[in-house]
């Protein structure tokens, strides 16, 4: 535990500095505004990373996930549009049912099969991906079609104020929604046994097998709760933009696994913790959006994005070093 | 103790001992007699596998590189942005003004720069290549990670050299790679057969695909034997990327373009042609031969599907579900 | 209420063709200290893995508190009061120890919720009934091997164990630590608690168990009363032959130049100046615990250790190997301790795992010699008498005689002059032992080899060096040889150590 609040405590210092740094180069960085839109853009990527965040210390790894969101988000809104249906709550009960599936799909193969999560998730993400755009088509629903109450839902700001520019800003509401699913998700690896069994089966999988562990429910519930966040998170996307992309997060995995990888946890299990993985969302968010800020062309994100990622898991790797004799 | 190696006959020499190769030839012929018994006028036609023969070598390269990434226990997610960015360097070349007037008066020069371009492709494959093999074998960031992040970096570079739009109007000799024709066959595909036979003969016969088996196999008895373990796996890196530039030259001649985000359902495919081909993604095995094997096998699947209208998105979840089918069928082939 | 609290009767076991456990009966005491001996392959942990529920056996009976219970699984074992602590602990390093503790009591209670503040109250009350102060919030991973052996007693006791099975308890321990250990054990006795050592050390039973039962090949060889053995009776039973092997001593000219000279070698923290000579046709043993440095030893001759010598002398050259690769040239070998994670390339060829470290020997040109890599491995796969169908049969499908003599094989085919072996033959059966140390003999006195060999077995050493050095603390504290070399007197050696 006390190794983890230390790196916890090592991230936070980096984004700090970071923070500053950014600061200095572009004082546009603490306006208001910019820090509400930063923390919209934590919302979904935030919810997704927890559930990355649970594979990982179960020492799995999920590529799945955006296509899991694109296509919870894409067959509850296409289905709303058929039956004429409005509302919120049952809309992301859907989306998040369709996430569960979907996940117990990918622990099936990976517990019955014992084959690597990645080149299970590899081909479940193909399978989803292909089925949603094959069968239900590629047509964007834009907000003229979306359903009413989902945009009202996704457009609730929690307060709002004039920026220097006369504009209104605001901080969405959805804030409350990542933070509430973050204190459960806190919740439920710190504080139950689900999900202190995650950690010893990452920490240790034939161990857990010997201490009664049942490892078996245990990955269920790893790949199953990983793919309702998936689902929730893409219907929650949707109705902040206004509107269904079957083809949305593309590409996304790398961003969200470089986030969870930046916020301590270790691709080989047993270790991550709620809060890290939120801050290393914020960092990874933050620095992909200053980018701009400070001037520099977008076309480098992609590359910014990967260096992150290459020097986030050269620090972790060198953290979780196994000497190999 | 006689050794009667020597005397196995052509055949079973070339498929090995392995049943799953055996297994795999039975499917591919399946698949064959499937495709043809449902659309027997046109899968059948000489057109259908010539077009097959000049789409399958990029993906086929990609495959066995891929395969020599998972032969020390590694992946290498970075070989199709390896592939783009080699194409589009090489395009940029292309690009410079005295390089375009040169190849536009035609004759040698504009062969020369042709060759030119090959080897500025190739040495960006290469680079690409170290630069993972450094992070993995040197930093030891674990593979996956690694090329996820190299992946990035490489299709960002391609984004910032090309600015987003494809680059196109690549010289003609550089197009011929992917579509001329050389004894009546496709030039793609005298390539995948000369990177296959190079890449099957380096596996067999030399030290350095014996020890790459072996790291495969176990990586702390690899030490204790006194493999250069680091090494190995370095070469194992820069050979992947060496034969993803080359799949990018075929790609970018075959369209005569090049762009950032070209070819990105290829990674699943050549991921998923390696296992089906018999490679362990643990490491220490994997056939060249099974590679091949796999890949006709899908190319014929996924050409029959398209002469029978089926979208392409539909084609990708297919591959898809056939990669979770082989995943089961390995298992429970496997003893225990 | 039976006589005994658990009772295995008549359990058979086959993997494959290969019986583990052949009609074997063994009968645990509420509140005893019982003894399994037995050497690595015997049945031991089979048995283990039978009586906590991991292994079905095909035949037999077992009983708990007088009544059958059919077939035992894992968690039933556990809720009969069978705990296991193998010799890998099974902790959580990435968890602190409280956690570690509460884990197995909660998940046995099935509880939904983690209840913090009872563990950490838990673990401080089993550490204080045992007596023991480790800090509750720490990482097990941060805990030495006596900690994590005194974490896992105790959630042993935790989950109401009435029988603890420890496998090899003392392998990783100091004297002290034993002294320690054995104090819990006779403490948790008092508590009406048995214990089940397994092990192959036969002065700690002895010094211990109450009752005995050796196991050999799959079978029951013996059982009774501790005070009705002593300790080379245990040895017969064990090894089933009076080691009759001729003692190896071969006159050694002592002017003979050695092969190697090792001057004041340290390896920091563990290996504090050690100076070694190996002649020609020499076997020198080196005893001692783990721990002792003697794998450092072993491992910065072989160049695998960032280590210092005041002089380092391979055939009279001044040269100190920095690398594997190195070691190899100079022709030094290295026989791990661990011979299937560090030794051997289990789904590879017996070819493959022969040639590997000559590969590059093996070169012409571009590509390996094939027929020079053929006749050289069916070379030694007749010389090392190996029992396969070719040189393609893979490694994993042999047994342990004849996987260590492909890592014999391996290394006289680099050339070697030097051969250091550490555990030479463990996990070997009785049979193929006498054949491997035949082997050893024959390298050093026909071939000129200079043996190094590292061992637990000290009758291995006594009947096969020409002289054996005793290693404490990272130094050689004593050299016997000649008459002098005797179990007895090495046995005792080892023990004032502890």
């Amino acid at each position: 535990m006390r190794s983890l609040q230390s790196t916890e405590a090592v991230i936070a210092a980096v984004l700090v500095v970071v923070m500053l740094l950014i600061g200095l180069i572009n004082p546009a960085f603490w306006g208001v505004d910019n820090l509400f839109s930063l923390a919209r853009a934590n919302v979904v990527i935030g919810i997704m990373a927890l559930g990355v965040l649970l594979i990982m210390i179960s020492g799995g790894i999920d590529v799945s996930f955006p296509a899991i969101s694109a296509a919870a988000l894409y067959i509850t809104v296409r289905t709303m549009v058929a039956l004429g249906y409005d509302g919120v709550l049952l809309p992301f009960i859907a989306a998040s049912v369709i996430g569960v599936l979907l996940g117990t799909f990918n622990a099936f193969i990976i517990e019955r099969f014992r084959m690597i999560p990645l080149i299970v998730t590899l081909g479940t993400a193909s399978i989803v991906r292909g089925l949603v755009l094959g069968l239900l088509g590629t047509s964007i629903v834009n907000i003229n079609k979306m359903p009413k109450e989902l945009i009202a839902f996704g457009k609730q700001d929690l307060v709002s104020v004039t920026a220097q520019n006369g504009a209104t800003v605001g901080l969405t509401a959805m804030v409350l929604v990542y933070i509430g699913v973050a204190v459960v998700m806190h919740i439920v690896l710190r504080h139950t046994m689900m999900g202190r069994s995650v950690y010893a089966y990452g920490g240790d999988p034939e161990s857990a097998r010997r201490a009664g562990v049942n490892t078996r429910r245990t990955i269920y519930f790893v790949y199953c709760t990983a793919g309702l966040l998936a689902g929730f998170a893409g219907l929650l996307h949707s109705s902040m933009i206004w509107q269904a992309n079957p083809r949305d997060f593309i590409g996304l995995e790398l961003d969200v696994i470089a986030a969870v990888v930046l916020g301590g946890a270790s691709i080989f299990g047993g270790r991550g913790s709620v809060l890290g993985t939120m801050i290393g969302v914020f960092t990874l968010v933050m620095i992909k959006n200053s980018l701009i800020l400070m001037k520099v062309d977008t076309t480098w994100q992609r590359v910014v994005v990967g260096v992150i990622i290459i020097a986030a898991t050269a620090i972790t790797a060198w953290r979780d070093r196994k000497k190999l004799v | 103790m006689t050794v009667e190696a020597e005397r196995k006959p052509l055949i079973r020499r070339l498929l090995g001992e392995d049943a799953a190769i055996v297994q795999l030839a039975a499917i591919t012929l399946l698949i064959f007699a499937v495709m043809a018994g449902l659309n027997p006028d046109k899968f059948l036609r000489y057109y259908n596998f010539e077009s097959i023969s000049y789409v399958m070598p990029e993906l086929g390269i990609l495959c066995i590189a891929m395969m020599v990434a998972m032969l020390t226990g590694g992946i290498d997610l970075s070989i199709v942005a390896i592939a783009n960015l080699a194409a589009i360097t090489a395009g940029i070349y292309f690009r410079h003004p005295a390089v375009a007037e040169s190849i536009a008066a035609g004759g040698a020069g504009a062969v020369l720069h042709t060759i030119m371009g090959v080897l500025i492709a190739l040495t960006v494959g290469l680079a690409a290549g170290l630069l993972n093999g450094v992070l993995i074998a040197r930093l030891r960031i674990i593979p996956i990670l690694a090329t996820l992040g190299t992946g990035q970096v490489f299709a960002g570079l391609a984004l910032v050299l090309t600015g987003g739009p494809a680059i196109a109007g690549y010289p003609q000799a550089w197009t011929w790679i992917g579509t001329g024709k050389l004894l009546g066959i496709a030039a793609p595909f005298w390539i995948l057969i000369v990177v296959a036979v190079v890449v099957a003969v380096v596996l067999r016969r030399t030290h350095l695909g014996v020890n790459l088996m072996l790291v495969g196999t176990n990586a702390r008895a690899a030490v204790f034997a006194g493999i250069r373990s680091s090494r190995m796996i370095l070469y194992s890196y820069a050979m992947t990327g060496l034969m993803a530039a080359i799949a990018g030259i075929l790609l970018s001649g075959r369209t005569n373009s090049a762009k950032a985000d070209f070819g990105s359902s290829y990674l699943l495919q050549a991921v998923l042609i390696a296992v089906l081909g018999g490679t362990n993604p643990a490491g220490g095995k994997g056939r060249v031969a099974g590679v091949l094997l796999a890949l006709v096998a899908l190319m014929l699947l996924s050409s029959g599907m398209q002469i029978m209208r089926v979208s392409n998105f539909m084609i990708d979840a297919v591959w898809g579900a056939f990669l979770v089918l082989v995943i089961a069928i390995n298992y429970l082939r496997s003893p225990k | 209420m039976s006589e005994y609290l658990i009772e295995l009767k008549n359990i058979s076991k086959r993997f494959g063709g290969v019986r583990a456990l052949d009609d074997v009966s063994i009968a645990i005491r509420p509140g005893e200290i019982h003894c399994l001996a037995g050497e690595n392959g015997s049945g031991k942990s089979t048995i283990i893995k039978v009586m906590s529920g991991i292994y079905t056996p095909e035949e037999g009976e077992i009983l708990i508190d007088g009544n059958s219970v059919g077939r035992l699984d894992p968690i039933q074992a556990v809720h009969r009061g069978v705990q296991v602590i193998y010799q890998d602990f099974s902790l959580f390093g990435n968890l602190t120890v409280a956690e570690n503790l509460a884990l197995n009591t909660y998940l046995l209670e099935g509880r939904k919720r983690m209840d913090w503040p009872r563990a950490r109250s838990m673990a401080r009350e089993v550490l204080a009934r045992l007596d023991v102060e480790i800090d509750i919030d720490a990482d097990v991973e941060s805990l030495p091997a006596s900690g994590k052996q005194i974490v896992a007693i105790a959630r042993a006791i935790l989950a109401e164990a009435r029988l603890i099975i420890m496998d090899e308890p003392t392998t990783a321990l100091t004297r002290h630590e034993v002294d320690a250990l054995f104090a819990i054990v006779r403490d948790l006795k008092a508590q009406g608690i048995a214990i089940l050592f397994v092990s192959h050390k036969m002065r700690e039973m002895l010094e211990i168990s109450e009752r005995l039962t050796v196991f050999r090949n799959g079978r029951k060889v013996a059982e009774g009363e501790m005070r009705d053995f002593d300790e080379p009776a245990i040895t017969r039973a064990m090894t089933g032959l009076e080691l009759d092997e001729e003692p190896y001593a071969p006159e050694i000219d002592p002017a003979a130049p050695p092969v190697l000279e090792v001057g004041d070698l340290r390896v920091a923290g563990i290996v504090h100046g050690v100076s070694l000579e190996l002649r020609p046709g020499e076997i020198v043993g080196i005893s001692g615990l783990i721990g002792s440095g003697r794998t450092e030893l072993a491992r910065a001759l072989f160049g695998m250790e960032k280590a210092v010598a005041r002089t380092f002398r391979v055939t009279g050259r001044d040269v100190f190997p920095r690398s594997v690769q190195e070691a190899i040239a100079l022709g030094i070998a290295y026989v791990p301790e661990d011979r299937l994670s560090e030794g051997l390339f289990l789904t590879q060829s017996i070819e493959r795992n022969m040639v590997v470290s000559i590969l590059e020997r093996l070169r012409s040109g571009l590509f390996l010699d094939r027929k020079a890599m053929r006749d050289k491995t069916g070379q030694m796969f007749r010389d090392m008498q190996i029992a396969a169908p070719s040189p393609d049969t893979a490694v994993g499908n042999l047994s342990g005689g004849n996987a260590q003599r492909v890592m014999l094989g391996r290394w006289l085919l680099t050339g070697a002059k030097i051969l250091i072996l550490n555990g030479p033959t463990v996990g070997v059966d009785v049979g193929s032992k006498a054949k491997i140390h035949r082997i050893i003999r024959d390298l050093a006195e026909k071939e000129g080899l200079a043996v190094l060999m590292i061992s637990d077995d000290v009758p291995e050493l006594t009947g096969n060096c020409n002289r054996i050095h005793v290693m404490h603390e990272g130094r050689f504290v004593a050299e016997f040889r000649g008459a002098d070399m005797t179990e007895d007197n090495i046995n005792d050696s080892l023990k004032a150590l502890r």
